[in-house]
């Protein structure tokens, strides 16, 4: 089911929480709503699923498969919500927890009790979690409390599924797990899914379609290759994984006209050369200040010359053995793919 | 070269605990602790059976078999099998209304929760008189034109009773249904249950130990509440005479052994009491 909504706006007191949020899902499709905390992406997922509801407007529309739900409260949305904590009931079990939306139905539409118990055990088969009919939430692990809360979801036949914050309480390991998971799982139901997260990489690894959004606003919506590699502002790229920022702009490299924007380069796009190499345009003298060379990848810490801004550069581990650098050797950079930034727009872009 | 390179190995401590103190003081601390718990709480309970078992069973049970006894026992039986499920309901709606909704004048309603604990019983007693009295109360028109007898009644007792016990329900309540937050509401919700629902299938069942305690403890306040039921009461033997007021009225005859008699029921509810809110505090530690 696709979702649409148009000037979304919703005030707390006197704090803005969303200001004309507009947006369009496709059916079938992993949402992800990313931002920084504050920036409105938990409040608008619970004005989707009918928790709060926007500030009275007369443009403002929430529109589901072409059914205007704007008031509709979250009973009657046919939604699949997943709290960040799981808010399982504690005091039932996880069949009964899985149960309790279809025993909530009018009892015209209500299934039987042997119809429920099937499909009850039809879910946890789903989710995984055979043998486990019995056991209170408290018996049960994080992962295995948020598979819980997803059947429990799911019990209704919801139109679309919202999380908020899914992984966020679980432990690294068990997050990367269930994140794969979760996404196999989407694709074999269809179910149109947003979510929640801070998380960027979570967002770019999991969604489709990433929606990004500070302070109350959408910034850039795309698929995690467009809103990676064409970032619409300097807080998109500053938001979406680690970059350098350049003060002085491209007049840190010599034979460039001068300019006043900022630069920003991705550390992985930053290559070092021990002398220069080729004669481009693009290479920039520097001090090596520290070298971290645990973990993936090698990891340099440099400074620019004659400015001293300091910048990391990412390069493999296999180059850094060959480069053999130590702290206060001087170096030359090269910037693969750098982008200028003036006045919150792209100014300019050079790849190499 | 030594010193540089050795590592100082540090002894652990003798004791297991930082906060551990010498043994004179914990001593001391213990011994007073015993001294306190003997004088004021046990002796009192000892007393209490002994004085009432002192000339035997059976006069024991003579005792409790006096007509004027057996009224005092149903009269507080009644009122309090009135004021406890009105306080009940109160309590409930009070303790929903506070943790789940936000309004203006929150703060001033919890405030005025806590007045019948911070008002004196028999101030609160001479208050309903002055209120419905048929006599001199503000409203003892309106009361004698439909002949109704609120003051030296039960309906009046059960109103003082009720005004004293007030805050206990919604007190126990408050802070287990606050510690709960409102997510399992809000996902009951979002499953399509309606508000009686969720009320009763995951609002109350979370709270019911704090709920049941809080029935308990209500039940004996009730039962034993002396101030504001004296003065409401009028105190007429046999008729607005409850345990606790007859309970005075034996003393002051030196009728000691009956009225300890009748002392040692209060007490073995207070005991039972207790009893009940251990057995909450075990179950909820072996859910959680």
């Amino acid at each position: 089911m696709s979702i649409q909504a148009y000037n979304v706006y919703k005030t707390f007191g006197s704090y803005k929480a969303l200001k004309g949020v507009n947006l369009d899902i496709p059916e079938g499709k992993l949402v992800s709503l990313l931002g920084p905390s504050g920036s409105g992406k938990t409040t608008l997922l619970r004005i989707l699923a009918g928790l709060e509801f926007p500030d009275e407007n007369k443009n403002t529309q929430i529109i589901f498969h072409g059914e205007d739900v704007t008031y509709i409260p979250a009973g009657k949305r046919r939604i699949g919500f997943v709290f960040q904590h799981y808010a399982l009931f504690r005091n039932m079990t996880v069949a009964e927890n899985i149960a309790f939306g279809l025993s909530c139905k009018p009892k015209r539409e209500r299934p039987s009790s042997e119809e429920i118990r099937y499909k009850v055990n039809q879910l946890i088969e789903l989710v995984q979690l055979e043998g486990l009919n019995n056991r209170y939430p408290s018996e049960l692990s994080g992962g295995q409390q948020q598979r819980v809360a997803l059947a429990r979801a799911l019990a209704v036949n919801p139109r679309v599924l919202l999380l908020d914050e899914p992984f966020g309480a679980l432990d690294a390991k068990v997050r990367k797990e269930l994140r794969r998971w979760l996404r196999k799982f989407q694709e074999d139901i269809k179910i149109t899914t947003v979510f929640v997260t801070h998380d960027q990489e979570e967002a770019l690894e999991l969604a489709d379609v990433v929606i990004i959004l500070n302070k109350g606003e959408i910034v850039q919506i795309g698929s995690p290759q467009e809103v990676y590699d064409s970032p619409a502002s300097p807080f998109v790229i500053e938001f979406l994984g680690n970059v350098n920022k350049l003060k002085g702009g491209l007049n840190n490299i010599p034979n460039v006209i001068r300019n006043t924007g900022i630069l920003y380069v991705r550390p992985h796009d930053v290559d070092i050369q021990l002398q220069v190499e080729s004669e481009t345009d693009y290479v920039l003298p520097a001090i090596v200040r520290h070298i971290f060379s645990a973990g993936n990848y090698g990891r340099v810490a440099l400074e620019s010359l004659p400015q001293r801004e300091p910048f990391e550069a990412e390069i493999s581990r296999n180059r850094l053995r060959d480069l053999d650098l130590k702290p206060g050797l001087k170096v030359f950079v090269v910037f693969r793919h750098v982008r200028l930034f003036e006045n919150d727009s792209v100014y300019r872009e050079i790849k190499i | 070269m030594e010193g540089n390179t050795r590592f100082r190995i540090f002894r652990p401590p003798k004791t297991n605990s930082a906060t551990n103190e010498p043994i004179y003081i914990r001593f001391l601390l213990i011994l007073i602790m015993f001294i306190f718990f003997i004088l004021f709480l046990l002796m009192p309970l000892i007393t209490v059976f002994y004085e009432a078992f002192k000339h035997g069973f059976s006069m024991y049970l003579n005792a409790l078999k006096d007509p004027f006894a057996c009224d005092a026992i149903i009269l507080t039986l009644s009122i309090a099998s009135i004021s406890v499920p009105l306080n009940l309901i109160f309590g409930l709606a009070t303790a929903w209304l506070i943790t789940k909704f936000d309004f203006y004048g929150k703060s001033l309603l919890v405030t005025f929760l806590d007045l019948p604990f911070a008002v004196s019983p028999v101030i609160a007693g001479l208050l309903f008189v002055l209120l419905f009295s048929p006599t001199h109360g503000w409203f003892s028109d309106i009361l004698r034109f439909f002949d109704i007898r609120l003051i030296f009644a039960l309906p009046g007792m059960v109103i003082a009773t009720t005004f004293v016990t007030l805050p206990f329900i919604a007190r126990e309540l408050i802070p287990a249904m606050q510690a709960r937050g409102n997510q399992e509401e809000y996902a009951a919700i979002t499953l399509g249950a309606s508000g009686w629902k969720t009320f009763f299938n995951v609002t109350l069942p979370n709270v019911k130990g704090a709920l049941f305690y809080g029935i308990v403890l209500c039940n004996a306040r009730a039962m034993g509440e002396f101030g504001a039921v004296s003065v409401v009461s009028g105190n007429i033997k046999g008729k607005t005479s409850t345990i606790p007021l007859y309970i005075e009225t034996l003393y002051m005859e030196y009728k000691t052994q009956a009225a300890f008699a009748l002392s040692s029921l209060l007490t073995l509810l207070a005991l039972f009491t207790l009893f009940i809110k251990k057995c909450i505090e075990f179950s909820y530690k072996k859910r959680i």
